[in-house]
């Protein structure tokens, strides 16, 4: 058997983009999964591709990125797969942010206009005019944004077909096969991936673990702080058409998104799906990896979500279902290579924002091992800034 | 005050609160029934008399849901709804107790086949509560089909309320799945003798009853006009040429039951086999949590009822009472379960009956979707993994949350563990976002 040049830890959405992108470049790809594939934090997002929800800095640069490649890569995946295979739903539906208090609505104007700074289309309109957006909406909005680009797609569809493609270009992907950790040559360099069945031998590895990424560089004897935080999501039963047609979420979501302060936040995000069911997001909770779910969690959603749409109060709610997000301490992705150990990749610590931004980062990192002029400034993600490689230490 | 806390009105929901009642310890009994008895003693809903009666100390609470499960120091907090499930105007509860008797039961399995999905076709147990529930038959002539000995009593719930049952098909062979286990039919002579009586109605009746046949296919346009029967092999594949019409408005079906586990799985208890595991006082892995009857294996509501008693006393024996060793309900419980397994191998559902699919039959229903696009959507993504399967397929994501499809979508697609691939809800039954939203009001009542 010809060993991969590269094996790819985790097929959720972040290692299906990477081995996506990198078998794109001619390389020969392995991704491992210790379950199913994107069964874990993929499974459990919403499927947000946004830019609305970020300030001005590397993330919303990387956002970008990610949202211009989003569609492109569909399409050629469409060419590539076929019309069924390359479906993942997606929906360039654009997301609509509202205040629905009179403290709320300058820190949102605020916002908005530094995101339109740096060419964000963030477009104010009068709560009127959100309206017609959005006829349910409260009526109690107190200023709104429009952001057109904002955007949506199936996420465990987005990262089947990504790994589609891997396997199409002559890649493997092995559901149910952990890594242990790694091998290393005479001169300190990664030689190999342990696994239950043996070492897959390679020339590097990516660690694309998620919120288990701590666990996956420790193993590997280069430990990075990732740390895992809870959300859940409430799913309603099938509504009509046009009932929600954007993302809508409250102003208060930008702040949760930065804030690490608080043990619990929940901040609205209501959204339709293509099947009907309207999505309601969602909670942080700082729980470690425990899977108790909380009722006054799910209450807080249904009350916000409620409050946004009241017409939503007599919808049964289908489901709920729960996941970990993976952040750094710094609450930026890391993406790069490892400087302590030569051929140990990372792309994890998206938290929120994993699925968004997937098509960029696979695109940076395939783009910093060909060593190709990345289209995204690397340096904020890069993996040995303090916060990464010094809070292990620190915990 | 400390009390029970026991989840389920049939005959061990009954049985342990009245076992927990007689220990001298305070029982809140919650039952998502109109009336007590469950769906074996399901009870006409017109009738004016309540038939069961439980000892003072109980408080029943009909009519109510349990939509979550939380765990909280020293026990649990029970989550009830109280009210008509599709009324508005349902009132919100939250008890915490530390011991705490699931007896949620069971429902019918059904299996897919073509036409399975139009009106006129029921599961043998809704068809059955109709009949004794509201005296409603579902047809005029109605065919039975599936496999076990809960066909019959359905047969003579449906001539009860008049309806003509132009026969029983009974997929499996069971005379030769008794043989083989002859200490396990001995267990039973009860339950056989109960059986034995419906047979003698069903004989009166003149209902045939056939062995290794089966409904595999439903015909009509907007309702059932007619089923293709066949007899099978022992695989359940269909004999060649042994396919023939039957003219019914109706058809039910039942192939055995699946545990309500959602509760169970909420509390984390442990599963064996498909069922929860309990040790011989009823206790469940986790502490505080005892579960009796169907949920824990199907075996009628004797057993259940036996069981039901076992974990009504060890529950109160865990908030200091000190009740005599229910001595009876033990050793009835241990010939029950014997009865029980034999009954389980008499009547296994084999295989075969994938070949009764085509690419188009619906495998979900909420959902709408079929076999072939099912099995395409997995082979093609990869997705074997229980969440992505659900994710790429859509299959169990719709109303029904994969209680009626769930094992047969993951026998088709061969997820290992369907128990806990749609067993877990953190919200255990639907309710309105409007009534999740509600303000809890004062602390739960207390542990």
């Amino acid at each position: 058997m010809v060993s991969p040049d590269i094996v790819v830890v985790g097929a959720g959405v972040i290692g299906a983009a990477c081995a996506e992108a990198l078998s794109a470049s001619g390389l020969k790809v392995t991704v491992l999964d210790r379950a199913g594939i994107a069964g874990g934090t993929t499974a459990a997002g919403e499927g947000n591709v946004l830019v609305s929800d970020k300030a001005p800095g590397p993330e919303l640069e990387l956002a970008r990125a990610s949202r211009r490649r989003w569609p492109d890569l569909l399409a050629a995946l469409r060419e590539e797969l076929g019309p069924t295979l390359a479906e993942a739903e997606w929906e360039a539906k654009g997301g609509l942010v509202v205040a629905t208090t009179e403290e709320a609505a300058a820190p949102l104007a605020h916002f908005a206009a530094a995101q339109r700074a740096v060419g964000i289309s963030a477009d104010e309109l009068t709560p009127e005019a959100a309206a017609q957006l959005e006829p349910h909406l409260t009526r109690g909005v107190t200023a709104a944004v429009h952001y057109p680009e904002d955007a949506q797609l199936q996420p465990v569809l987005a990262a089947t077909t990504l790994l589609a493609a891997v396997r199409a270009r002559g890649g493997e992907v092995r559901a149910g096969t952990a890594a242990r950790g790694v091998t290393r040559d005479a001169a300190g360099r990664v030689s190999g991936v342990r696994t239950d069945d043996g070492t897959l031998a390679c020339r590097a590895v990516v660690n694309a673990c998620g919120p288990w990424a701590g666990s996956f560089a420790a193993r590997a004897g280069a430990p990075i702080t990732v740390l895992p935080r809870r959300g859940m999501i409430l799913v309603t039963g099938p509504l009509p058409a046009g009932t929600v047609r954007r993302k809508v979420y409250d102003a208060d979501y930008v702040g949760a998104v930065a804030s690490s302060d608080a043990d619990l936040q929940t901040s609205t995000v209501v959204e339709s799906t293509r099947a009907g069911t309207v999505l309601i997001g969602s909670s942080r909770e700082r729980v470690g990896f425990d899977e108790t779910v909380r009722v006054d969690v799910l209450r807080e959603l249904a009350r916000k979500a409620v409050a946004l749409f009241p017409v939503l109060a007599g919808v049964p709610v289908m489901r709920a279902y729960g996941g970990f997000r993976p952040y750094a301490p710094d609450h930026l992705p890391v993406i790069g290579a490892d400087p302590r150990l030569p051929g140990l990749w990372h792309a994890t610590g998206h938290e929120g924002a994993g699925i968004g931004l997937a098509a960029a980062t696979g695109r940076l990192l395939a783009d910093l091992y060909t060593g190709a002029v990345p289209e995204v400034d690397p340096e904020p993600f890069r993996v040995d800034r303090p916060a990464v490689i010094e809070g292990e230490r620190a915990a | 005050m400390s009390r029970v806390v026991v989840v389920g009105g049939g005959p061990a929901g009954m049985a342990a609160a009245r076992a927990a009642g007689a220990a001298g310890v305070e029982v809140l009994l919650v039952d998502s029934g109109a009336r007590l008895g469950g769906q074996y003693h399901r009870q006409d809903s017109r009738a004016g008399t309540e038939r069961f009666t439980l000892p003072s100390g109980v408080e029943y609470l009909g009519d109510s849901v349990v939509w979550a499960l939380e765990p909280v120091a020293g026990g649990h907090r029970v989550h009830v709804r109280t009210g008509p499930a599709d009324g508005p105007g349902r009132t919100g509860r939250s008890v915490d107790t530390p011991a705490l008797v699931l007896a949620t039961g069971a429902y019918d399995r059904a299996l897919p086949f073509p036409g399975w999905d139009l009106p006129g076709v029921f599961t043998a147990g809704a068809a059955q509560a109709l009949a004794k529930g509201q005296g409603v038959r579902v047809g005029e002539r109605v065919l039975l089909a599936g496999t076990g000995p809960f066909l019959l009593p359905v047969a003579r719930s449906l001539l009860d309320v008049g309806a003509r049952v132009v026969g029983v098909l009974e997929a499996g062979e069971p005379v030769t799945g008794w043989l083989a286990r002859p200490g396990g039919l001995l267990a039973g002579t009860g339950k056989l003798g109960e059986l034995a009586g419906h047979a003698a109605l069903l004989a009166r009746h003149r209902v045939p009853y056939r062995r290794r046949t089966a409904v595999v296919e439903a015909h009509g346009t907007d309702r059932v006009e007619a089923v293709t029967a066949a007899r099978l092999n022992p695989d359940w594949t269909v004999v060649p040429g042994s396919s023939r019409r039957v003219e019914v408005d109706a058809v039910c079906v039942g192939f055995g039951f699946t545990p309500q586990l959602e509760l169970a799985v909420a509390a984390r208890c442990a599963l064996a086999g498909g069922f929860v595991a309990v040790d011989v006082a009823q206790a469940t892995s986790v502490r505080g949590v005892f579960a009796a009857g169907e949920l824990t294996g199907i075996g009628g509501a004797e057993l259940s009822a036996a069981e039901g008693t076992i974990a009504g006393a060890s529950a109160a024996r865990l908030l200091g009472a000190r009740p005599a060793p229910p001595v009876r309900a033990l050793r009835k419980a241990r010939t029950g379960r014997r009865f029980a397994a034999a009954l389980d191998a008499a009547h296994p559902v084999r295989d075969g009956w994938r070949s009764w699919l085509r690419e188009d039959t619906l495998v979900c229903r909420c959902e709408e979707v079929p076999y072939g696009e099912l099995c395409a959507a997995a082979r093609e993504r990869e997705a074997y993994g229980g969440r992505s399967l659900k994710l790429v397929t859509r299959a169990g994501l719709g109303p029904c949350q994969g209680r009626i499809c769930g094992r047969a979508v993951a026998e088709l697609t061969g997820i290992q563990d369907a128990a806990a691939t749609f067993a877990r809800r953190p919200i255990a039954a639907p309710l309105r976002l409007g009534e999740l939203a509600e303000d809890p009001g004062p602390q739960p009542e207390a542990l």
